[in-house]
């Protein structure tokens, strides 16, 4: 079964750590990382790192997956544009990213959960900034939470919805009529 | 004479097109008939709800259920459903993706009530007032169905245990469905019962989908005539087809409309929308970032395109969905 029990939290019952699974190519952004190691650089340790061959690997799918099982943020690594190993496969990947991006807004996720960054072998800095950059900005959004679902209506009037009396509160035998306000 | 095997039907949140659909069997229906006996099927035979709960459990041997769930009295009837048969099958994309009902779940229930009882310019209602569960009525005591948070596909209500695909399914893959199902073997639990490839392998226009799309711009139907003969991907319209599961012989294409997606995901696809977005934003012919946005603009609805009748089902739903059902 799916749940976000899936990840466990980095301190239970502590302040929130967020949970970022990176999807890193294997060509670049993941030595990069490695590089990072060897150089004993320090970032936030709140990335899951995944290797793939290739930032083209990554199907939404796994990106939805992740976000399903409990993650608070996304970070797919690939090499600068022109530089793939694969040749093509970074600019499909920037391409899914930007729609599929497009998509999580429109479902109500935060844009700053869901991030790609060009890293390459010899840019362990970038990485370090990248990684803690985005573990603040997620800590700042707080957890993912599936369950809210963005009001659109809300946004296009300013927040201003009326108060609405939930109909599961009035089924206890409640005489009508019942007024939201 | 033995009594024959019942069978019943029933409808959730769904618009009667699944109805429909059983009677687009035409005569093949009265083959039905005479080999089973319907106890239950409220759009044309009057059995009525009690009469469902007086028969033992598992005494109907198959029950076909359409529909998505959205009020607590569909859910109530999915229930007994399942209780007293020995299969249930989901009968359509709405019980068994959500269906274009799901789409409501973009929507808080709080702005979709809003949306109905206050904002319509049509809608005089100073006193804000909601249907309630209970009300009185010249003294007696009315009872509503709750407007539950969200739809929800039927196997995330009760145990499924075959699907049938389909907006609405196509006579074809209903018969075909119904011959598995009367059949010496049945399919193992969680079948879908439809053909396993994609809608472009048996699409009219397959041999003029070119070896390579690339995209500039993606087009709506209601803004271009489009060409009867050629590939509606390779003319710029958002067709589904990659990403559908077929076997219902592309009618649609045959009317010069793009494939909505109403087959549902191919064996082996967990997010049909996922799945498709992958495929066509991979195609776009830009490279930078701002040329790549300006393509993507032309997509203005990609939730209502890739997920239009499968979003309670999404892998993201579904997660709300086993979340809720855990709390």
């Amino acid at each position: 079964m799916l749940n976000r029990r899936t990840i466990p939290p980095e301190v239970p019952g502590g302040a929130f750590e967020p949970r970022i699974i990176a999807f890193f190519c294997n060509w670049c952004t993941y030595l990069a990382a490695d590089l990072a190691g060897t150089s004993r650089m320090k970032y936030a340790p709140n990335i899951r790192v995944i290797r793939l061959m290739c930032s083209g690997r990554v199907d939404p799918q796994f990106v939805l997956k992740a976000f399903a099982e409990g993650a608070d943020g996304v970070l797919i690594g690939g090499c600068h544009p022109g530089d793939c190993h694969y040749q093509e496969g970074n600019y499909k990947t920037l391409r899914r990213y930007l729609l599929l991006k497009r998509m999580l807004v429109q479902m109500g996720i935060e844009e700053d959960r869901f991030r790609l960054e060009w890293i390459s072998a010899a840019e362990a800095d970038h990485l370090r900034v990248a990684v803690n950059d985005m573990v603040e900005k997620v800590r700042a959004l707080g957890p993912m939470n599936i369950e809210v679902v963005k009001s659109i209506q809300a946004d296009a009037a300013g927040g201003e919805l009326p108060e609405l009396v939930p109909l599961t509160e009035l089924s206890g035998g409640q005489e009508a009529p019942v007024h939201a306000r | 004479m033995p009594d024959k095997p019942k069978v019943a039907f029933y409808w959730c949140a769904s618009c009667g097109g699944c109805e429909e659909a059983v009677l687009e069997l035409d005569e093949k229906l009265l083959d039905v008939a005479a080999a089973v006996d319907i106890v239950f099927w409220p759009v044309a035979l009057d059995f009525k709800r009690k009469d469902v709960e007086a028969l033992p459990d598992k005494a109907i041997l198959a029950s076909f259920v359409n529909g998505a769930v959205r009020t607590s009295e569909q859910e109530e009837m999915a229930h007994l459903m399942r209780r007293k048969s020995q299969v249930l099958i989901a009968f359509g994309s709405c019980a068994q993706l959500g269906g274009i009902p799901g789409l409501a779940n973009l929507f808080r229930r709080e702005d979709i009530l809003s949306a109905v009882y206050f904002d319509p310019p049509s809608m005089v209602n100073p006193d804000h007032v909601l249907p309630t569960v209970f009300s009185r009525s010249n003294g007696d005591k009315l009872e509503l169905p709750v407007f539950q948070d969200r739809v929800r596909a039927l196997d995330q209500v009760v145990d499924v245990d075959y699907y049938i695909p389909g907006c609405p399914p196509k006579p074809k893959i209903v018969w075909s469905a119904v011959e598995t199902l009367l059949g010496a073997t049945l399919p193992p639990k969680g079948a879908v019962l439809a053909p396993e490839r994609a809608l472009c392998d048996e699409c009219p226009r397959k041999d003029t989908k070119p070896e390579k799309l690339s995209f500039t711009e993606f087009k709506r139907p209601h803004q271009v005539i489009a060409d009867e003969t050629i590939c509606l991907l390779a003319q710029g319209l958002i067709c589904m087809g990659p990403a559908t599961r077929g076997g219902c012989d592309a009618p649609c294409i045959q009317g010069n409309m793009p494939c909505t997606g109403c087959g549902g995901p191919t064996p082996h696809v967990r997010d049909q929308g996922a799945k498709m977005l992958s495929a066509l934003a991979s195609l776009i012919e830009a490279k930078e970032p701002e040329e790549i946005e300006r393509t993507l603009a032309t997509i203005p609805d990609p939730v209502g395109s890739f997920y239009r009748y499968s979003l309670p089902a999404s892998l993201l739903q579904a997660a709300r969905s086993e979340q809720n059902r855990a709390a």
